[in-house]
């Protein structure tokens, strides 16, 4: 049954306490090697190759509107190759990591929220239990372990295709020249426009498979229990990259 | 031997189990019966940690489940096996690699987990179907592979949860004569089930669990032979009488 208002606001802190309690789990459940260092590869590939489409087509179409929209606002007051240094530094610093980890928080997000809230109402993730396994060594670790590492891999495919496509649509919409558009690339590149975002990008990867883990695990009440779960998670990974987004403009910026 | 004490067991306001003791004798069948949500399968669970006790003692082997850490309830889950009411197989993997899983975990080699699946597949007379996945069996087959998992760890104890519901007559008796076959390689099971026919087969003793309490145990001839009218009841399979819904309906 859903949480009533009331309940939520007797207590406001309890989804906080229970995202500190799994993440100590799921630290604890590191020491486990054996456990989930098999099954690391599986779910990068299921994760993060798997992602890689969908992260393409958002850079693709975010690189021409970067570039439609920059044209509009700097046409008559600024330089048209300033359209690269806007699309470089947007695609890199913020687009790319944001835009990419919003989808993957509906795709890796739901997926594994699905998957595991399907275990739990099935009984396997007690089925798991009972045959010795430790449920957070080997659900949890090894999908925090892959949406970590494949985060930043996927987003710097968006990064890299991002700005090819605004510099596509500079130089076939906009009349830019490629070394018109290079130019307004380099003018503001600096290497922590990348380390940046792929910073950012590896935190938001963690904090969509915690997510996932944590409604996935926690699902209870059969097929509508597991759609209930899904839609949190993706909402909570979705509420997770923004706040994780303002913290690293804040301590990195 | 596995002994409850006194336990209780409450969700929410609702009272599962209400000072429950038990006791269940090394190298037997021990069934537990009892009305659908009278707490037979929480009782199990609280038997192999998957569930805490609100208070109580739960036995296993001299070491109360409760009180275990982690390591010490990864070892004792590895003397217990546990048959779920619907299997509860990993649907992504074959049915071989179901039965590998718990193998892999305690450090046998290859050939000796292979050995192992074989052997257990052969007990449950599923020999050949290794590479089949649980969709592909029927419900029957699925709850066999349950027990070649579970028989396949030899382990000391197995935890049977309504292994006869929702089978046909045919594969249920397939299913009781492969509990008695598990209780004679010497393996103690606990049988939770409504289905008397079962509950008289492969029981070796019978506990009526009846509003969180054990209300009675005894032989097989023991409770046929019941005066205790809600045991006698349930056996026979009388309701109590017309429900008063219905029989506002009825008038």
């Amino acid at each position: 049954m859903p949480l009533s208002l009331a309940t939520r606001l007797q207590d406001p802190a309890g989804p906080v306490v229970r995202v500190g309690r799994w993440s100590v789990e799921a630290a604890r459940a590191l020491a486990d090697v054996p456990t989930w260092r098999p099954l690391v590869l599986g779910q990068m590939r299921r994760l993060g190759v798997d992602s890689v489409p969908i992260a393409i087509f958002i850079a693709i179409f975010t690189g021409i509107v970067l570039s439609l929209l920059s044209s509009y606002i700097f046409t008559g007051s600024v330089p048209l190759y300033y359209v690269g240094a806007l699309v470089g530094k947007t695609v890199m610093m913020e687009l790319g990591p944001v835009l990419t980890g919003m989808a993957l928080a509906g795709r890796v997000g739901a997926n594994i929220a699905a998957e595991l809230g399907t275990m739990r109402v099935t009984e396997q993730v007690d089925a798991l239990e009972t045959l010795a396994y430790d449920k957070y060594a080997y659900l949890v670790v090894p999908r925090v372990i892959a949406a970590t590492l494949m985060f930043p891999v996927v987003t710097s495919f968006a990064m890299g295709i991002g700005v090819a496509s605004g510099w596509a649509t500079a130089t076939n919409v906009l009349d830019l020249s490629t070394p018109e558009f290079l130019k307004g690339l380099k003018l503001f590149y600096q290497f922590k426009d990348i380390w940046f975002g792929l910073v950012k990008s590896a935190s938001f990867g963690t904090a969509v498979a915690l997510m996932g883990c944590l409604e996935g695990l926690a699902t209870r009440g059969g097929a509508e229990g597991v759609g209930r779960s899904t839609t949190r998670a993706v909402v909570l990974g979705c509420q997770s990259i923004l706040v994780l987004d303002a913290f690293w403009a804040l301590v990195l910026l | 031997m596995i002994r409850l004490e006194d336990v209780h067991k409450s969700f929410g306001a609702k009272v599962v189990l209400a000072g429950l003791s038990l006791e269940v004798p090394t190298g037997m069948n021990t069934v537990i019966m009892g009305g659908s949500g009278s707490g037979k399968s929480v009782t199990l669970k609280l038997v192999v940690g998957l569930l805490d006790p609100d208070s109580g003692r739960i036995e296993v082997d001299g070491k109360n489940v409760p009180d275990l850490d982690r390591d010490e309830l990864t070892e004792l889950r590895g003397q217990i096996g546990y048959v779920f009411q619907f299997a509860a197989l990993f649907d992504s993997m074959t049915v071989a690699e179901n039965i590998r899983l718990g193998l892999v975990k305690r450090g046998l080699d290859d050939a000796a987990i292979r050995g192992r699946i074989e052997e257990s597949l052969a007990t449950v007379e599923l020999s050949g179907q290794e590479d089949r996945y649980p969709a592909e069996l029927s419900g029957g087959m699925r709850k066999r592979v349950g027990i070649a998992r579970a028989v396949a760890l030899r382990p000391r104890y197995i935890l049977y949860d309504e292994p006869t519901t929702g089978l046909d007559p045919i594969t249920s008796a397939v299913m009781d004569r492969l509990m008695q076959r598990t209780r004679d390689l010497g393996v103690t099971g606990v049988v939770v089930t409504h289905d008397m026919r079962t509950a008289f087969t492969v029981g070796d003793r019978i506990a009526m669990l009846h509003e969180g309490v054990i209300r009675q145990t005894g032989t097989v001839a023991e409770i046929q032979a019941t005066t205790d009218p809600v045991v006698r009841q349930f056996i026979e399979g009388r309701p109590d009488e017309v429900e008063p819904p219905l029989r506002r309906s009825i008038s």
